[in-house]
């Protein structure tokens, strides 16, 4: 269906300015029914199951069942995914559980400064080969060998 | 067949909004991220000596943090030299790609791209490390950065191991930063590139709308930085119903690069290219891990390595000397000799794989490896996880089912259909090879990255990135060298606004026709677009019914049955914003199988046997197609030409 939304969990994101799982979808899936203030996928079978309307939900109220045409019921991938790291939690169709943790980033969500450390652009280089990087950090780059 | 057309009578008028800016980027993916790094630095260079201010504008259909290949993250960053030689890298990618790719332009991004991954690391993805005793540490796990000499963990000989789960999301925030978010257009979906009125084949503008509000953008320019990905479901998928948004790669790369750019006129390279990879079957979860980094083999039901035997024999018959070095379609080709020969299900041996390394490993690090196998699927397709869930799979248990997916239009991945571009001058390429723009197209002012940029694959995400920022520099150069141009659109904006809001009209108009509004005989829906254009290129193009056999004469039937869809297109109704989006995508995806139809047409051999094969040719013939096929259609005449370019080694 892949993605889906539990009518109960669902508040509309009234709360937000924008819905989060509508101005996530990278495929335009996830629509608010403004009668009902519930979010709902308005074409399963366009959705890639990237799983970043579930990651957003601040309700957590999607999730996902897996594509009816070949997976058997019952399983289940769940995601909790906080500032450094994620956890998963996969349960198969056969009641068994795994856990698993992993990093996703090293910096604070937010904290980026693109070119901190970097050295500025020269313009009078611009027509010479390599990045404002390579050129700040005196790297020349390599040619290929006759 | 009548003629539609927009009068605004049934459906509403969207305003016009007017942008003006010096240099666009169209998408938000990986190459868009690095092409906004990389033309913000130069442009305030720029300022700072004097040139003037310059305006940098990009346009995204989604949301730049999770939009493009790789929205849903990834576990690997596939290009990274380190130690190696970028010479070492073109020998690579011009094997896997049976001989016939731009070294010029592959070389320029192998002696690039190790910059961008090492800046990655700075902004926060984390990379697995060698520790000094060689154990993994994992991205967070501290350990010296890759520019410092950190030893990454390599699962292949370009791959490094990351924990990707936001990747996307790092790569954006920078690019967001560099830009400032007032430049941003996210949920504005670009229909066409428009061409200069006063001088011809330059770029001026592009037009889109918005998917959230009736909005219609009209932006000028005079540089176009286009990075709008490959192709998908334009090929029937094996799963049709709601699995076919499983697609291997993702499912909104609708063709968009390719269709905006063949529009106006811009020279296309390889288009006969595709990619069809041999993956998890259904799940098409990635297999690189398995083989690369776990070791593990791929065999037949009876444990039998298919591309050995009687298998190898045949194939070298037909293909040596490329049959030899087992390319990716070689690979598949002698898969399917078994497949055929009902030797399936073919088997991920992953039980042996695992078995075999915890003969060397304890119990804490068998769970550390399983932890990484399944971080493999999770990081970059969890739908493969919720298969083996709901399937009862554990991969150290019993094997998995492999198998070749439906095609697809890439250039980035292990494919190189794009645009022929001018490539750097300092490395030895033939002189029309580059024509002062590094990634430049035919067209002026427009430029290609990532996916659409032609004959030059194995970039992955590392190296669109890579190739953006090196497309971004050379469009901040070609701004300042044309400083006097003033962009002028060669159609008066109401024209373009009436054809791309017809889907609207033709809907409301006819809407009340019949009592169910999807069966209609006045229109069609997009999605029924969508059904047909996978429905003729998979029987006549070389898709999976026929396994992946077309022939000259096949090839022209289909394309007689493709005009005549591409002729329903401008009958297409859409209900909403949404379907609109789908309408125009759709028509983008006809616009990609037509190129590439064309092309496979016009090549009288099977240069990827595995991918696509002309029955009437199914030999590799160097003697006559060791070339590159390009293609131009005439935005003025409406006409295709297709022709031969020579291919010319420079690295030996």
């Amino acid at each position: 269906m892949p993605s889906f939304v539990i009518t109960e969990k669902c508040d509309g994101c009234k709360a937000q300015d924008k819905t989060a799982c509508q101005y996530i979808c990278p495929n335009d899936l996830m629509k608010l029914d403004r009668d009902k203030m519930k979010a709902f996928n308005q074409e399963p079978e366009q959705c890639w199951e990237c799983y970043n309307c579930v990651k957003i939900c601040p309700q957590q109220a999607i999730e996902v069942r897996g594509y009816a045409d070949f997976v058997p019921l019952g399983g289940s991938v769940i995601p909790m995914r906080g500032s450094d790291s994620i956890m998963w939690t996969v349960k198969f169709r056969n009641g068994k559980l795994k856990r698993f943790k992993f990093p996703i980033r090293t910096t604070p969500e937010g904290s980026i400064d693109p070119y901190a450390g970097k050295p500025e652009a020269n313009i009078d280089n611009i027509k010479k080969p390599g990045y404002f990087t390579h050129q700040g950090a005196g790297k020349a780059l390599p040619s290929i060998k006759k | 067949m009548e003629k539609e057309t927009c009068t605004f009578s049934y459906c509403q008028r969207p305003e016009v909004v007017t942008v003006e800016s010096d240099l666009l980027i169209v998408g938000g993916g990986m190459s868009a991220c690095g092409a906004a790094f990389e033309a913000v630095r130069w442009a305030n260079a720029a300022e700072k000596a004097g040139k003037g201010k310059l305006k940098i504008t990009l346009v995204d259909k989604a949301a730049m943090d999770r939009s493009g290949a790789v929205a849903m993250g990834l576990s690997a960053i596939n290009t990274y030299m380190g130690e190696n030689d970028p010479a070492d890298y073109v020998r690579m990618v011009r094997g896997d790609l049976m001989g016939i790719i731009r070294e010029d332009i592959v070389y320029d991004l192998g002696r690039h791209v190790d910059d961008t991954v090492e800046t990655f690391e700075d902004w926060g993805l984390p990379i697995w490390k060698k520790d000094d005793s060689g154990h993994t540490l994992d991205g967070a796990g501290g350990g010296k950065k890759l520019k410092d000499g950190g030893k990454p963990v390599r699962s292949g000989k370009w791959q490094i191991m990351i924990n990707g789960e936001s990747y996307k999301v790092i790569v954006a925030e920078a690019a967001k930063k560099a830009l400032g978010l007032e430049n941003i257009y996210e949920r504005v979906f670009i229909t066409k590139y428009l061409l200069d009125e006063k001088e011809d084949n330059r770029i001026a503008g592009a037009i889109g709308f918005s998917v959230r509000e009736n909005k219609v953008y009209l932006f000028k320019t005079s540089v176009i930085l286009s990075g709008c990905g490959g192709a998908v479901n334009v090929f029937r998928p094996r799963s049709v119903a709601e699995g076919q948004g499983r697609a291997w790669y993702p499912v909104w790369n609708s063709g968009s690069g390719y269709a905006t750019g063949a529009m106006v006129g811009a020279e296309m390279t390889m288009m006969e290219n595709r990619f069809v990879p041999a993956r998890f079957k259904d799940g098409y979860g990635p297999v690189g891990a398995w083989f690369l980094f776990f070791k593990a083999k791929a065999t037949n039901s009876y444990g039998e390595d298919y591309c050995t035997g009687e298998n190898f024999e045949e194939t070298k018959k037909l293909y040596s000397p490329y049959a030899e070095k087992l390319g990716t379609c070689i690979r598949n080709h002698m898969m399917m000799m078994d497949m055929k020969k009902g030797k399936g299900p073919i088997l991920m041996n992953t039980d042996k794989a695992m078995a075999e390394l915890a003969k060397t490993m304890d119990a804490k690090q068998i769970k550390h490896l399983e932890a990484e196998a399944w971080e493999d699927f999770l990081d970059m397709c969890i739908g493969q996880a919720g298969l083996w869930a709901g399937m009862d799979v554990e991969p150290d248990k019993f094997p998995s089912e492999i198998m070749p997916t439906e095609p697809y239009l890439l250039g980035s991945h292990a494919g190189c259909a794009g645009f022929w571009v001018s490539g750097p001058d300092d490395l030895g390429a033939p002189a029309d090879w580059h024509w002062g723009y590094n990634r430049m197209s035919t067209v002026k002012g427009l430029f290609m990255m990532g996916d659409i940029c032609g004959a030059s694959g194995h970039k992955f995400s590392s190296g669109s990135h890579a190739e953006g920022r090196i497309a971004a520099k050379s469009g901040i150069a070609f701004i300042l060298d044309n400083k006097g141009f003033k962009p002028t659109i060669n159609k008066p904006a109401e024209e373009i606004t009436a054809e791309m809001y017809l889907p609207f009209e033709i809907y409301e108009k006819y809407k009340n026709h019949s009592t169910a509004p999807e069966i209609n005989p006045n229109y069609i829906k997009p999605r029924m677009i969508q059904a047909r254009l996978q429905k003729i290129a998979d029987e006549y193009f070389g898709g999976i019914s026929t396994w992946y056999m077309t022939s000259k004469t096949m090839l022209e039937d289909g394309l007689r049955q493709l005009m005549m869809l591409k002729e329903d297109a401008s009958k297409t109704a859409a209900k909403d914003l949404h379907e609109l989006l789908r309408a125009w995508e759709n028509y983008h995806r006809i616009w990609a199988i037509e190129t590439h139809a064309r092309h496979i047409l016009f090549r009288e051999e099977s240069r990827y046997p595995g991918y696509y094969y002309r029955g009437d040719h199914l030999a590799i013939d160097d003697k006559n197609w060791k070339c590159f096929v390009n293609s131009r259609f005439d935005p003025k005449t409406g006409q295709w030409n297709v022709f031969k370019r020579d291919y010319v080694q420079l690295v030996d």
